[in-house]
């Protein structure tokens, strides 16, 4: 008898494993960060609209999501749907992974195209094609001390470029020790943004070929390197190892940053100062308020290999609702992508969103090429670096970043050749 | 007869080698293999969509790394770190095992234990912490330099300071491991040579020089070689402390290597990174076990 009993065990635990085993159907859902743990909360109400399908959402650390995500692609283990920060969407266009979307969205009241805002949804379109809906947007604003604008003569934010100028030469005579403005060099998107303002395309030719040369994108960077050779911004970005205690020091008054520093902001200025600082949307040049922001984010993209497409469909429109973003924003804090969730009391009362709900209506997207980061992160940070490290000046740089820009986009020139994608 | 006995030694070497050089092939000499192959290639982001948009290019990535001068100043960066680095982490590890091997020395296996401990902790924790300690307001160094009126110094900031900091900081990490093979190897110095050297009216220093230094060249030769392999393949510390920044001061062969091929994907360039890593290290090695031949003869 002891002899059989491991195996009436066996039996028996085979048994209940497969009784166990109802028709269930997984969607896998890879979503990033702080992300991944919020969006569980929202699952259970699409499980209980849909009987029978089971939402497994795996969480990913955005430092390993990149090298994850294109190693799940080429071994061809990718999930239904994943979340994708939206200048990550060309590489994986590029992997020819993504499954295009406008047949969908033209059937669809949840994720109908007019819901989101146009400037977020043109980075999910790529020559024509759309492949991601906009999940939560994120884009860069004004921060700024009221006092020390005031005292400076101004009561309003600036709205032209030439404004800017005006009121960091007055901040500055203020107090000649501080600074005006915060621009480090290390970060691209001030540049590129500025760029973008004032009307540069970045990339030419397709994006085959860098317009860092050509009169718009010099006209934006002889701009903003003028802040930083007239001590109106900290030359040396390393100097500034707190931003909330250089703003509460008055170091420099005008931040440019996005939606998560709302909390910072209220958490760490000091009580005295909690009335004294505030967003605004970006200057632009003359006769363009507000001036054109980056419109990043993320959005939520299908891949071709997904064995239920209907129902990761059914998910992303899930996600798109009003309620459910509103949702999302309570438990994450992520501005919602629906235009309709910010007519909802908590934007309406909510006196720092109002400039990011102004912003979003002039966005721009980057270059929607694979590329895009690498030419960012290595070349116009580098250059710009050494620029304000007086290493180049401003039209060594512009020439040499496209000259080196150029290198880095050959193998695009030859894959537009030889998919016959180039345009006369 | 003889027959059965050659079948059944190949088979007991297929049974008892196979595994192991199986496992070797597949997860060594493959992947190199594929690795030279793909170097000869650009092989990228595109390509990993689909094949056909790979072209093999023959020695071009090797020629538009050579034409780099992030490459060079990658290199560059590398060599600083080998040659100032390596001597000093040896000498400071075979200053530490002098100290604790001397007969004067209280608690000696306290102290061993101290300074392994950064060895086995692991490096991102311990960047955590000298990331504070190189602040460059609030931080522990600048603090203790300022009572010799020394201005403070943005160490990992500054594109001159960041290479010496990252360089202690190595150093501070790394020492303790030869550290304990330079005890070793003093150790096994029979005492009877001091005995008759300190009669013959030695002093310390031509103690040292005379005996502890030729007693020690074999477990000097072996620590060198493990380091300079070890410091050429320089990568974590820049990765979790700068990033290669400022101006690429910082950046090292494998993190330029690992920057190219992970994180744009430019798998075929960084491939030809890697071989030309390891030309060098081929070479620094055969240079040294040339010189150390040519030492002992």
């Amino acid at each position: 008898m002891k002899k059989i009993l491991p195996f009436v065990l066996l039996a028996g635990f085979l048994a209940v494993s497969c009784s166990k085993q109802e028709p269930v159907t997984e969607l896998r859902f890879w979503a990033m960060g702080a992300e991944g743990e919020k969006v569980k909360a929202l699952i259970p109400g699409f499980e209980k609209e849909n009987p029978g399908v089971k939402v497994n959402v795996q969480m990913i650390p955005w430092t390993a999501a990149h090298e994850k995500l294109v190693t799940a692609v080429a071994s061809g283990t990718e999930p239904d749907l994943s979340q994708l920060g939206n200048t990550w969407i060309p590489e994986f266009v590029a992997l020819e992974s993504l499954m295009g979307l406008d047949s969908l969205t033209s059937r669809s009241a949840d994720a109908a195209e007019d819901r989101f805002f146009p400037g977020v949804l043109a980075t999910n379109r790529l020559d024509g094609v759309l492949y991601g809906i906009p999940w939560y947007v994120d884009t860069r604003v004004m921060f700024y001390r009221k006092d020390v604008f005031r005292k400076a003569g101004y009561d309003h934010p600036p709205k032209t470029w030439a404004e800017l100028r005006d009121l960091c030469e007055k901040i500055k005579k203020q107090n000649p020790k501080n600074f005006a403005v915060y621009l480090p060099a290390n970060e691209w998107a001030h540049f590129i943004t500025f760029g973008l303002q004032a009307g540069s395309p970045i990339l030419k030719d397709q994006d085959s070929r860098g317009a860092f040369s050509d009169p718009e994108y010099k006209k934006a960077f002889t701009f903003l390197m003028g802040f930083l050779y007239d001590s109106l911004a900290p030359p040396r970005f390393t100097d500034v190892t707190n931003v909330y205690q250089a703003m509460e020091q008055g170091y420099f008054s005008i931040y440019m940053s996005g939606p998560w520093n709302i909390p910072e902001f209220k958490k760490r200025l000091p009580a005295h100062l909690q009335d004294e600082w505030m967003t605004a949307p970006l200057p632009g040049p003359e006769g363009q308020y507000p001036g054109a922001s980056l419109a990043g984010g993320s959005s939520l993209v299908m891949f071709k290999n997904s064995k239920h497409p209907g129902l990761t469909w059914k998910l992303i429109g899930y996600l798109s609702r009003t309620s459910v973003q509103l949702e999302f924003f309570n438990l994450s804090g992520d501005l919602p992508s629906v235009k309709e969730a910010w007519q909802d009391s908590v934007f309406l009362a909510d006196k720092y969103l109002q400039a990011f709900r102004s912003q979003l209506d002039n966005v721009k997207s980057t270059p929607k090429i694979p590329e895009w980061e690498q030419i960012a992160f290595s070349r116009v940070q580098t250059f710009t670096e050494m620029t304000v490290a007086r290493k180049l000046t401003i039209d060594e740089t512009v020439y040499q970043l496209d000259e080196s820009v150029n290198q880095i986009l050959e193998k695009r020139r030859w894959y537009l050749q030889k998919t016959g994608k180039v345009k006369p | 007869m003889s027959r059965i006995r050659t079948r059944s030694r190949w088979s007991s070497v297929v049974i008892f080698l196979g595994p192991a050089l199986g496992a070797i092939g597949i997860f060594f000499v493959l992947p190199v293999l594929a690795a030279f192959i793909m170097s000869f290639t650009d092989f990228d982001i595109y390509s990993l969509g689909n094949w056909e948009y790979a072209r093999f290019v023959g020695l071009a990535n090797y020629s538009k790394l050579l034409d780099n001068p992030v490459f060079w100043q990658a290199l560059k960066n590398t060599f600083y770190f080998v040659l100032i680095g390596g001597p000093l982490s040896i000498a400071v590890s075979l200053m530490a095992a002098m100290m604790l091997n001397s007969p004067l020395t209280r608690l000696r296996s306290t102290f061993r234990v101290v300074y392994f401990l950064p060895v086995v902790t692991t490096l991102v924790a311990v960047a955590v912490i000298w990331r504070y300690i190189y602040h460059p307001k609030f931080g522990l160094l600048n603090y203790f330099l300022s009572f010799f009126d020394v201005s403070p110094v943005d160490w990992l900031g500054d594109p001159v300071w960041a290479m010496p900091a990252l360089i202690l900081m190595a150093v501070w990490k790394n020492f303790g491991y030869n550290m304990i093979i330079f005890i070793a190897g003093l150790q096994n110095i029979p005492r009877d040579l001091y005995e008759s050297a300190m009669i013959e009216g030695a002093s310390p220093w031509q103690q040292f020089r005379y005996i502890t230094l030729p007693m020690l060249a074999p477990t000097t030769v072996f620590i060198t070689l493990m380091t300079i392999i070890g410091y050429f393949q320089f990568f974590a510390e820049p990765y979790v402390m700068t990033q290669g920044g400022p101006l690429n001061q910082t950046l090292s062969i494998v993190l330029y290597m690992y920057q190219e091929g992970f994180r744009w994907w430019n798998m075929g360039f960084s491939a030809a990174v890697a071989f030309v890593l390891f030309l060098i290290i081929f070479l620094a090695t055969a240079l040294q076990m040339r010189l150390q031949k040519e030492s002992t003869h």
